[in-house]
């Protein structure tokens, strides 16, 4: 640095001004840096971020009805709905030309099962009329087509195939809010017709239950871990860590086990007496089994946090309390427990995130009524096949997962997570 | 709160045992539902309870055919060799690019980190049930859903953030210094980093393999999403056991699983200790 002269810039040995020499060092160590964590992000990118990007675009995804039928749909851009009366012959003879394509490339079938999920009978409309197709004459298609279905005189097809047009829809969004556009705009389905909803509800009222009983357990354990000599506290932790260790089926398949009519709980609750033979306790296949199981998985979560909070928390507090004359009790509940607020909010809100995406367990134990809905998401990606429904789903529970995230990172910061 | 002061009052004593008798109580409910399992994978009738004979340790009542059928039936034996060849494969991967992308993450410059740590984050934010569903769609498209390829690319997916939280962990106890050493006497980034970083941080980069590795090991969803048959692993079969036709075998399989966690839960606190041994040798 001696070196340096008073009337120019200060140079490095090799004589490039130190302040170049310093930004291109700087330039070089972000750019290794950037380096070693390509792979990972690439990695990431393709592995994970595309398909749940995938997912996204699937729930307003719609291009199967334009692709099918796409004069049919030109024709219908200047029909109205609203006139009462069916689309006229040109638009049956653009259908008769679409459909006679479709039936070539079988893909008319698919088309009848997507509009199916909109109004039902669309399936067997389509289908029966594919197999009619090729034999219409040139001329009355409308007539002829009334004849294979009586359904295409009907307008109410017509404006689900003009509604659904479009290559992007919100369709699927409004069928996962239990809700449908009908001729008077968009309104919530009949009372007795919203499953959807319903769903999201119990899977939020299942969710906090089995939050509040995690709290309820998962405090004191914590309270007592925190406040025993370390030794002890280490010996008694493995009860807490080995559960958290254990692989969720096998836990699962403990309280199947377990809380079966003829289970080991059962038979104790006979053997005591506090239940005759007859009487067996049904702890399984409903919420009670649901709640259950899922507690004990998700207690160590709301332990954890807890415990890492209490251990920082001095005891000199409580002691000044008490020497100022609060009872046990007071110094409790107006000096110790308000420190320990943040594990609690860690702790509820992971284990509330954690709970309300869980499939295996409520699959397992909680029969028709311990359902959530990932379970619904599940049986519309593998059984019912509407995956634009499943993907609309998706993301809202997504939607949800994030927004508690947020809340999550706020009050304890996503790099605070500690394991095990 | 060890042993109580003799000025307590009888409410006091009282409330002490019962504080303890409740968490006493709370622990068996963390830990009966798994120990339980292991004298009743060893029932000799097809039952899920204690019969008599086992009750009164007649030796009739126990036997090793769970494990027998573990071990001979076909689709046991499938399902294993499919979790030991899906879960290493995975660990490998998503442990070795997931320490590079920890020690890029830890040097002092990275450009967007706090967004780049979200996203590689999110695998482990994003409910499965999600992640599989994304992944099925997007898979079945590119033609790598069915396939064993497609599960460990998922799996190796799911586990990366563990290995990134872990390794960036002990990375943040790692003395920068060492390095700079290492390059001012003449060794190239290569040779720094297997023989100086890497030796200090491997308890890091073990832990965070386990995690991978049990996360991929127990994980159930995605698999049963993204494979097909021929990639059913243990897990998977588990699930279709419990789901369809309940037999005792699970429970053998349960208690084998129960012993690998003991074993995989005592390696992570070994190399806790070592890494925690380590680090009080350097501060002194």
């Amino acid at each position: 640095m001696s070196e340096a002269t008073s009337n120019g810039p200060v140079l490095t040995q090799d004589g490039v001004p130190l302040k170049t020499s310093l930004a291109k060092a700087l330039r070089r160590e972000k750019l290794r840096a950037f380096l070693l964590i390509a792979p990972l992000l690439v990695f990431i990118l393709i592995t994970f971020v595309l398909p749940i990007g995938d997912m996204l675009w699937r729930s307003v995804e719609n291009g199967i009805v334009r692709d099918t039928i796409p004069h049919t749909i030109e024709s219908l851009a200047d029909w109205d709905p609203a006139s009462g009366e069916t689309p006229g012959e040109a638009t049956f003879a653009a259908l008769h030309v679409d459909l006679l394509e479709a039936t070539k490339e079988k893909t008319h079938t698919r088309l009848g099962s997507r509009l199916n999920y909109e109004i039902s009978g669309a399936s067997s409309m389509f289908r029966k009329t594919g197999r009619r197709v090729k034999k219409m004459k040139d001329e009355n298609f409308k007539e002829q087509f009334i004849k294979v279905d009586k359904k295409w005189g009907d307008i109410e097809y017509w404006r689900t195939i003009k509604q659904f047009g479009p290559r992007y829809t919100g369709g699927y969004f409004l069928n996962a809010l239990d809700a449908e556009s009908t001729a008077g705009g968009v309104s919530f389905k009949p009372e007795d017709e919203r499953i959807y909803l319903f769903l999201f509800q119990r899977t939020i009222f299942l969710s906090v239950s089995i939050m509040l009983s995690c709290l309820l357990l998962g405090y004191p354990i914590a309270f007592l871990l925190a406040n025993l000599p370390v030794k002890t506290s280490n010996i008694l932790m493995i009860l807490v860590l080995l559960p958290f260790w254990t692989s969720l089926l096998v836990r699962t398949s403990a309280w199947k086990v377990l809380l079966q009519q003829q289970g080991v709980i059962n038979d104790i609750l006979v053997w005591v007496g506090l239940v005759n033979d007859a009487g067996r306790l049904v702890m399984i296949n409903n919420q009670t089994g649901t709640i259950i199981a899922m507690t004990h998985i998700l207690l160590p979560f709301m332990i954890l946090p807890l415990f890492s909070v209490m251990k920082t928390i001095s005891p000199t507090y409580v002691r000044a309390a008490k020497s100022m004359g609060a009872n046990d009790w007071t110094a409790f509940w107006r000096v110790y427990f308000p420190q320990t607020i943040p594990g609690i909010g860690a702790g509820s809100i992971l284990a509330f995130i954690l709970s309300i995406g869980f499939y295996i367990t409520p699959e397992l134990v909680g029969g028709t009524s311990g359902i959530f809905i990932s379970n619904r998401i599940a049986y519309h990606i593998s059984s019912s096949l509407n995956w634009g429904l499943a993907a609309a789903l998706g993301v809202m529970l997504l939607v949800m997962v994030i927004a508690l995230f947020y809340v999550y990172d706020k009050i304890v910061g996503i790099d605070n997570v500690k394991l095990g | 709160m060890a042993a109580l002061p003799p000025y307590t009052s009888t409410a006091q004593r009282t409330w002490h045992y019962t504080f303890r008798i409740i968490c006493g109580l709370i622990f068996f409910f963390l830990i009966f539902p798994i120990i339980v399992i292991v004298p009743l994978s060893f029932n000799s009738l097809p039952f899920f309870t204690f019969t008599p004979e086992m009750l009164s340790f007649d030796p009739a009542g126990y036997s090793l055919k769970n494990y027998a059928d573990f071990f001979t039936n076909p689709d046991w034996n499938n399902a294993l060799k499919n979790s030991v060849t899906i879960a290493p494969v995975a660990t490998l991967l998503a442990t070795s690019i997931g320490t590079l992308a920890a020690i890029g993450l830890s040097q002092s410059h990275v450009p967007f980190r706090s967004a780049i740590m979200a996203i590689l984050i999110s695998p482990m934010i994003v409910p499965l049930i999600i992640s599989a569903a994304g992944m099925y769609f997007f898979y079945s498209r590119i033609g790598l859903q069915g396939t064993y390829l497609g599960v460990v690319l998922a799996h190796a997916a799911l586990g990366t953030p563990f290995v990134i939280i872990t390794v960036t962990a002990t990375l943040v106890g790692f003395d920068k210094s060492l390095v700079r050493a290492a390059a001012n006497m003449g060794a190239d980034p290569v040779t720094t980093f297997f023989k100086v970083q890497l030796p200090l941080i491997v308890p890091g980069v073990i832990s965070g393999a386990l995690f991978a590795f049990i996360t991929s090991f127990d994980e159930v969803v995605v698999v049963l999403f993204l494979g097909s048959a021929g990639q059913k692993t243990l897990p998977w079969q588990m699930f279709t056991g419990l789901r369809e036709q309940i037999s005792p075998t699970i429970l053998a399989v349960a208690t084998i699983l129960v012993a690998i966690s003991i074993l995989l839960l005592t390696t992570l606190e070994l190399l806790r200790r070592r890494s925690e041994r380590l680090r009080g040798i350097r501060s002194t």
